[in-house]
């Protein structure tokens, strides 16, 4: 294809509507505390590696602190306060999200490199839905067939990523206020700024002091969460290793746990799929955030008599992303979160080409600052190479080929990971059958990567344990739910 | 030139059958996905220039007379008459009757280079014989019409004589020849589905259109981004197929800066920059153009004046 003509000019949002402090301390018991620690460690924009603020590393006995208010604020006020009270503080936080939405994502954008079309489109909103649908069904639990009168655990430890900082934090703390848990939640180190702001919405709402609680650090932080004696559940989205290793720390303590973790999804297109939209839902499947996406469609199956059409189009596609600036409006793909995980997705990416697949991107010019991938794909992909079985986190898809819809399935299946998938197809005895036979949580058919409050999402296998979202969502946060 | 289809039913048949689907919910969201293409300053001020330079400056009403063609034949010539720098609109389009008066203004004016689009074959139902029809657009074209837009007949369609349709076209086609450029309305919004839209896509080009056109201007809805992401997608296929690039003419509705800006984008990423040209893309509109005189005299002077600063027609 030819330059265009028509180039866009840089449009980029204003970073004028957020202030970002200098330097954050904890929330806790509704205020803001210095951590004992007395350390601090700095948050940067992926982009451009600009230090944006320090934030407070917390300490074992910070987060003792953070869990005696959270417990104070269970014992005296949450758990005594009627259901429908609880409900009004909840559709209070979503409204002022709203409110601040354009803050929320130009933050999210600053600090996770993620393009501010879908912090503004995606991220935002879908956070504000998840506080508006559990807001209603705060009062109503008696009536969601999940046994009569159910009980919160009491104090929930929340530890989530940095793919999603606000809109894990909302699957997280929506659920847990609605079924009358407390919360001490903790965002990733690289992605905490979000939180931060999220603790002012409390703060605006009234919520009562200590029925949420923000609490910043590595993973040694996470670590005291998960060993803590007087936390009743913890809820972790985050890595298969680290999943396993808190798996392993509750196994005697007593502990609930759901755990959302990684996934190596197959997207399936068959012979008589929609083309078109098909490579959009390739591309959304495994570039939107910039492929760090735990149910990412980061595997192409495709039907080998449509293979050399659907590649032709996929390249032709892919030579459109708009790589850069984050902030600017047109923005397709922006910056790999962090430095550590532009190294992994490196090394993997050298797998593919040392194990024999065929590396390919469209010519695209990289910011010279920050962490950035191209988008990038992998053909002549076999089930044995690395790049087919771990998950990257980035924006590389691995290409496979079947012949028959059985090989299909065999394939999307063969891997320790279940978590979504895609059919691509216009027959919908086919989309029918292929769901019923695929080992993951979410299936998407002629679509990828949607989300809705009120659809459960989680995975099979080593994808994690529970549901987030919907009437099963509700039940991770309720003792002996059914 | 690729011969994709014999002429005979059964190889029109045989082709179609093997277009894919088009999803409708996935075409609706890449269609609002590039609407929310952020389109400022300098690219702005590109795209309300080509946007100008695509209009088929429009008038099909009933009431149309020598006046209103002479009107707006000064108006595609000189779109604001207090600045000489705003290029001329892409054609004029009218009923056949008035072609020639049409034709007559424009050379009068200074726009012996704009061409006239006349609107045949029974526009906009199409439901006449095909005597009827040929001899309309002889007229058009004895009449001086370089550009003959042609509306398919939606009942056959509808009813499956695809074969008709196409036949239709290829006439049509023929009595064009090589003195005028041939565009096929598809009336989208009779034809409802994104899957009959690419079908008659196809079809059109098949037969031998110079380009495809959403609509009569009659009909809504009519231009929609999604219908016209898909004929994008069509004129992109052939032309990867046979290389030959098929122009596109989205017509019906199309009345701000904004969707003609959102139109732009979709030629952009779905056609390719290609098709960025009056050669390859046109709008037919009327009230759209004053809308782009006065986004581009805000442009210029960091103001919106009021509609009394743009001429009526």
């Amino acid at each position: 294809m030819d330059k265009s003509p028509f180039e866009y000019a840089p449009a980029p949002e204003s970073r004028a509507l957020v202030s970002i402090k200098p330097q954050y301390g904890l929330f806790i018991n509704g205020a803001w505390v210095e951590p004992k620690s007395k350390t601090k460690f700095a948050t940067i924009n992926p982009a451009t590696e600009e230090v944006l603020s320090k934030i407070s590393q917390a300490s074992d006995s910070d987060v003792d602190r953070a869990v005696k208010a959270a417990r104070a604020a269970y014992t005296k006020t949450w758990s005594k306060m009627p259901a429908k009270e609880r409900g009004k503080y909840l559709f209070r936080i979503a409204r002022i999200m709203q409110e601040r939405a354009r803050e929320f994502a130009v933050l999210e954008t600053l600090d996770n490199g993620k393009p501010i079309r879908e912090s503004r489109d995606v991220d935002v909103p879908l956070a504000a839905a998840h506080f508006f649908y559990h807001a209603g069904w705060a009062d109503k639990l008696d009536y969601a067939g999940l046994g009569s009168n159910p009980k919160p655990h009491g104090v929930v430890g929340q530890i989530i990523p940095w793919n999603f900082p606000l809109l894990m934090l909302a699957w997280k703390i929506a659920p847990a206020l609605a079924t009358g848990n407390t919360v001490l939640l903790k965002p990733a180190e690289t992605t905490p700024l979000t939180a931060l702001l999220f603790a002012e919405v409390c703060q605006q709402a009234e919520l009562p002091a200590g029925v949420v609680n923000i609490i910043t650090g590595d993973g040694a932080t996470g670590a005291a969460m998960v060993n803590h004696p007087d936390i009743d559940k913890i809820a972790f989205t985050g890595s298969t290793e680290v999943g396993k290793l808190i798996a392993r720390s509750i196994a005697i303590s007593g502990k609930s746990a759901t755990l959302e973790l990684g996934g190596k999804a197959a997207n399936i297109v068959f012979e008589d799929a929609p083309i078109d939209e098909a490579i959009e839902g390739i591309v959304n499947g495994i570039f939107f955030n910039q492929g760090h996406v735990c149910c990412a469609g980061s595997r192409l199956i495709v039907q080998e008599n449509i293979y050399d059409e659907l590649l032709e189009k996929l390249k032709r596609r892919m030579s459109l992303i708009r790589v850069g600036d984050p902030l600017d409006k047109n923005t397709d793909l922006g910056a790999i979160n962090s430095a550590a995980q532009l190294a992994k997705i490196k090394e993997l990416s050298i797998s593919g080409d040392t194990e024999g697949a065929f590396r390919w991107s469209p010519d695209c010019s990289l910011p010279s600052k920050g962490f950035w991938f191209a988008p990038t794909i992998f053909t002549g992909v076999t089930q044995s190479h690395r790049i087919a079985r771990e998950e990257i986190f980035g924006p590389v898809l691995s290409i496979l080929t079947f012949r028959t819809p059985q090989e299909a399935i065999e394939k999307a299946n063969n891997t320790p990971f279940g978590l979504s998938a895609g059919v691509w197809s216009e027959k919908g005895s086919r989309i029918l059958w292929a769901s019923k036979a695929l080992k993951a949580g979410v299936i998407w058919a002629n679509t990828f990567n949607k989300f809705d409050p009120a659809s459960p999402f989680g995975g099979y296998k080593e994808s994690g344990w529970g549901r987030e979202g919907g009437r099963h969502g509700l039940s991770a946060y309720l003792k002996g739910a059914k | 030139m690729v011969t994709l289809v014999d002429g005979s039913e059964a190889s029109l048949l045989q082709y179609l059958a093997k277009l894919s689907g088009v999803d409708k919910v996935g075409a609706d969201q890449r269609a609002a996905m590039l609407g929310t293409r952020s389109i400022k300053t300098s690219s702005k001020s590109w795209a309300i220039d080509m946007a100008i330079r695509m209009v088929d400056l429009t008038t099909l009403e009933g009431a149309d007379s020598e006046g209103k063609v002479r009107a707006i034949c000064a108006k595609a010539v000189r779109p604001d008459p207090n600045d000489f720098t705003v290029p001329s609109v892409g054609a004029v389009c009218v009923y056949n009757d008035l072609v020639k008066i049409a034709r007559k203004n424009l050379d009068l004016n200074g726009g012996s280079h704009i061409p006239v689009a006349a609107v045949t074959t029974a526009f906009p139902s199409g439901r006449a014989s095909m005597k009827v029809k040929i001899q309309d657009t002889r007229d058009a074209l004895t009449d001086g019409a370089t550009e003959i837009d042609m509306v398919i007949d939606r009942g056959a369609f509808l009813s499956g004589k695809l074969g008709l349709v196409f036949d239709e076209i290829k006439a049509i086609k023929e009595i064009c020849g090589e003195r005028a450029h041939l565009k096929v309305i598809l009336e989208t919004g009779e034809l409802v589905t994104y899957d009959n839209v690419r079908k008659a896509s196809f079809i059109a080009m098949l037969a031998g259109a110079d380009f495809i056109k959403t609509s009569t201007g009659k009909v809504t809805p009519a231009a929609t981004p999604p219908v016209v992401l898909v004929m994008l997608e069509a004129v992109r296929d052939y032309y990867l197929q046979t290389g030959i690039r098929i122009g596109v003419k989205a017509a019906g509705g199309i009345r701000t800066t904004k969707d003609a800006i959102k139109q732009l984008v979709l030629v952009n990423e779905v056609a390719g920059p290609e098709w960025l040209n009056p050669q390859l893309f046109r709008i037919g509109a009327s009230a759209l153009l004053n809308d782009l005189l006065m986004q581009r005299m805000k442009a210029d002077t960091g103001y919106y004046s009021g509609s009394n600063y743009v001429t009526l027609d």
